[in-house]
């Protein structure tokens, strides 16, 4: 049992640490600059730090899965506050799909140019009629000619009014059973038949919007997979989605945001960290969080070395969810007072109070998740009327 | 990285399992929990045979010289079996041995003990929840004077690790020693309050850090056990809830139900990754392992006792019964939250061990 790299990587590490001290921050210390960002991203994939897996032809670095590799590189990336190379929004979901299912020309279409940012993806699943039962989406698309036509309406779709294209759901066969009529298609939302409108949150922020299809149009090429599989090409959208390690790295980072805040709060002249029944409850998320951290460590040890890792499979989405939550209700009694007011120094805390809220509904509800791990991992009967995806 | 287990902790694993499969169904484990109050000494044995005490004992002094991390996996398997047996106490006093003891109480003790031929406990509880190293006021030296709670077996055991005011001492069984039985709760694994009146006792020339050490690895092992009772409970509630049928239809497969099942699951597998934790930062991380056994021990202790109410829910009425096994689960629970004090107080002192 080892959590750490062994001296085989002692090297690699020190390899990418001399290239961030040579290339970050950038020689006119402008670190916000999108060219510097920019010129930095391209040196890191030409070393082979970035886009690990897209392959070169497409803009990625075309290197060999080595999960060691990629955490120290993360690691020291974040260590330097370098960019990273994120994918921004839900474009993160459309490369590994292609990668899975698209063909050459997709490929060569849409990879590259979603990793400099030039393409930038909204995705549309969900529908006012279809939320956990997506397969009832009602969107449809048409083959006219050599196009796709499309009529419906979408919605929840994150950053859709700055996106350039959609990854979409829409109904193809309309003679099919439930999952067989569904397609997955790729299309540019700047075109006349598509319009736009924000959904603003209950926390004031813009976030998502409604996406409404009039007799759009898309290339007949740009349908990903097969005619009327969508829904299994749409199973690799999800499992990225529902992936750990991305969760974790969020959560940690709100575990020392918490700490911080119970640090520079007063609480009858002392700090609120020093109340014993605060103190107590950051230790138990704490706890809570390390089980998150450490099973974490143990279902990637397992998928690199072809194990199953159990029950835990199904889990982190939904553990990570609580978390948030937790972590929102005690900030909530740290801030106390200020908990009202939108201009104070509570502001943070109170949108994250109310975005943890969100956490259980995205990317599928924790009502969804525990029917998920009830039927996947614990093998209990199927819901009657259709069980989980 | 390589966070999982090896082939031979996977052997060593199916082995225990074999064993305890043939030597401690439910059916016995009741049997032993209806009897006198002492434990399955034959399954003692045979877990002794198997060489399980012996996994931290240095090879010179007659053990496996393996790590913490091995004996935690047996623990847990023996938390999911409920066995009767005094593995903790006495596994949990070995370590103590090996750590703090001299060279001449290593080789009178430590192969007698891997062995199994001579039966330890720890000796830590006195009232108000002092538990750990600095919070125990019995002294003496020479001659140990006072009393010890909640001490597991001692009415059997040979050789008491107690923890005293100037760190712990070694005392067998015999003049000055008196264990008498409490009627406790979990009678898997009995406790007694043994008074000591003028008892020759041995001072452990092990320092500070090497006792809360030996306690560190105590919290780790009742992490594990907690673990493995958890664990179980999970998998009883899901094995019941698919063949109990109401209205015509498994009750597993009413969402109600389900959701509860779930979140149970969901309380109690990811602490498996915190336990495993805690005992490899005992073995490898020294600077991280204190931390980490106040928080596997907090956690998990909390956790196993929510998931045997939650048990006793998802069996309805028959869960409720002296006959059912979720009592025994239940109690080995209360056992693992309450001794080396109770989860509160481990929280706090991971909150001081995190520098908060």
């Amino acid at each position: 049992m080892d959590l750490g790299f062994g001296p085989e990587f002692d090297g690699f590490r020190a390899e990418v640490k001399q290239f961030l001290a040579e290339n970050w921050p950038p020689a006119d210390g402008d670190y916000k600059s999108k060219e510097n960002e920019r010129r930095f991203v391209l040196a890191a994939v030409d070393r082979g730090y970035l886009h690990r897996a897209v392959p070169k032809r497409f803009g990625g670095s075309e290197q060999a899965p080595d999960i060691a590799r990629a955490e120290i590189i993360r690691e020291e990336f974040a260590k330097a506050r370098a960019p990273s190379g994120r994918i921004l929004g839900t474009g993160k979901l459309v490369v590994p799909t292609l990668l899975e299912w698209g063909t050459e020309e997709q490929c060569a279409e849409f990879i590259a140019r979603t990793l400099t940012g030039e393409i930038r993806w909204a995705q549309g699943f969900s529908e006012p009629n279809a939320g956990s039962d997506l397969a009832s989406l009602r969107t449809r698309a048409e083959l006219v000619g050599d196009e796709w036509v499309i009529n419906g309406q979408k919605i929840w779709s994150t950053g859709a009014d700055r996106a350039t294209h959609m990854f979409m759901l829409v109904r193809t066969e309309p003679d099919a059973g439930k999952h067989d009529a569904i397609s997955y298609l790729l299309v540019d939302l700047r075109q006349p038949g598509v319009t736009v409108r924000p959904l603003q949150q209950m926390t004031r922020l813009p976030e998502f919007c409604e996406v409404f299809f009039d007799d759009a149009r898309t290339p007949a090429g740009n349908l990903v997979g097969e005619r009327g599989k969508g829904w299994y090409v749409t199973r690799s959208t999800l499992k990225h989605e529902r992936s750990g390690i991305g969760g974790l790295t969020w959560s940690l980072s709100m575990m020392r945001d918490l700490v911080k805040l119970a640090r520079e709060t007063q609480r009858n002249g002392k700090p609120a960290i020093e109340d014993p029944r605060i103190r107590s409850e950051l230790a138990a998320i704490d706890g809570q969080l390390m089980s998150l951290t450490y099973s974490t460590y143990r279902a990637t040890s397992h998928a690199v070395h072809d194990r199953d890792v159990g029950s835990f499979a199904t889990m982190p989405k939904l553990y990570m969810t609580d978390l948030a939550q937790r972590i929102g209700k005690l900030a909530r009694d740290i801030v106390g007072d200020d908990f009202v007011d939108m201009s104070g120094p509570g502001k943070k805390w109170i949108e994250r109070f109310m975005i943890s809220l969100s956490m259980s509904i995205a990317g599928g509800t924790s009502n969804i998740q525990r029917n998920l791990i009830a039927e996947r991992s614990l093998g209990l009967p199927r819901d009657a009327r259709g069980g989980t995806k | 990285m390589n966070f999982l287990l090896s082939d031979e902790q996977l052997a060593l694993l199916d082995a225990l399992r074999g064993l305890l499969q043939d030597k401690c169904d439910p059916r016995r484990v009741h049997e032993v929990f209806d009897g006198d109050g002492s434990f399955d000494a034959g399954l003692w044995q045979a877990i002794c045979e198997m060489g399980i005490p012996a996994i931290m004992v240095p090879e010179g002094q007659g053990g496996l010289g393996l790590k913490l991390i091995d004996l935690a996996i047996a623990a847990e398997l023996v938390g999911e079996y409920a066995a009767p047996v005094p593995l903790f106490g006495h596994c949990a006093a070995t370590i103590a041995v090996a750590l703090c003891g001299s060279d001449a109480q290593h080789a009178r003790w430590l192969p007698k003990l891997a062995s199994g031929e001579a039966l330890a406990t720890l000796a830590l509880g006195e009232g108000d929840s002092r538990w750990l190293p600095g919070e125990w006021e019995i002294a003496g030296e020479a001659r140990l004077n006072g009393k010890k709670r909640l001490v597991p077996h001692g009415l059997e055991a040979d050789l008491f690790i107690v923890g005293t005011a100037s760190g712990l001492v070694l005392v067998e069984k015999g003049e000055g020693v008196a264990a008498e039985r409490l009627d406790g709760a979990d009678r898997t694994r009995s406790l007694d309050t043994v008074t000591f009146t003028d008892a020759p006792a041995e001072p452990m020339p092990g320092d500070e850090a090497s006792v809360a050490r030996s306690i560190d690895a105590a919290a780790v092992l009742l992490a594990a056990d907690a673990f493995g009772g958890a664990n179980h409970c999970v998998e009883m509630s899901v094995e019941y809830a698919k063949v109990r049928e109401q209205y015509g239809a498994p009750i597993g497969s009413f969402q109600g139900l389900k959701h509860q099942l779930s979140n149970m699951a969901l309380a109690v597998e990811p602490g498996r990754g915190l336990y495993w934790y805690a005992a490899h930062a005992w073995d490898d991380l020294p600077e991280k392992a204190r931390h980490a056994a106040a928080q596997a021990k907090a956690h998990l202790t909390d956790i196993y006792l929510q998931a045997t109410r939650d048990t006793v829910e998802a069996h309805g009425g028959i869960g409720f019964t002296w006959e059912h096994d979720t009592h025994i689960y239940m109690k080995r629970a209360m056992l693992d939250w309450a001794w080396l004090g109770q989860p509160e107080k481990h929280r706090l002192r991971a909150a001081d061990l995190a520098g908060w």
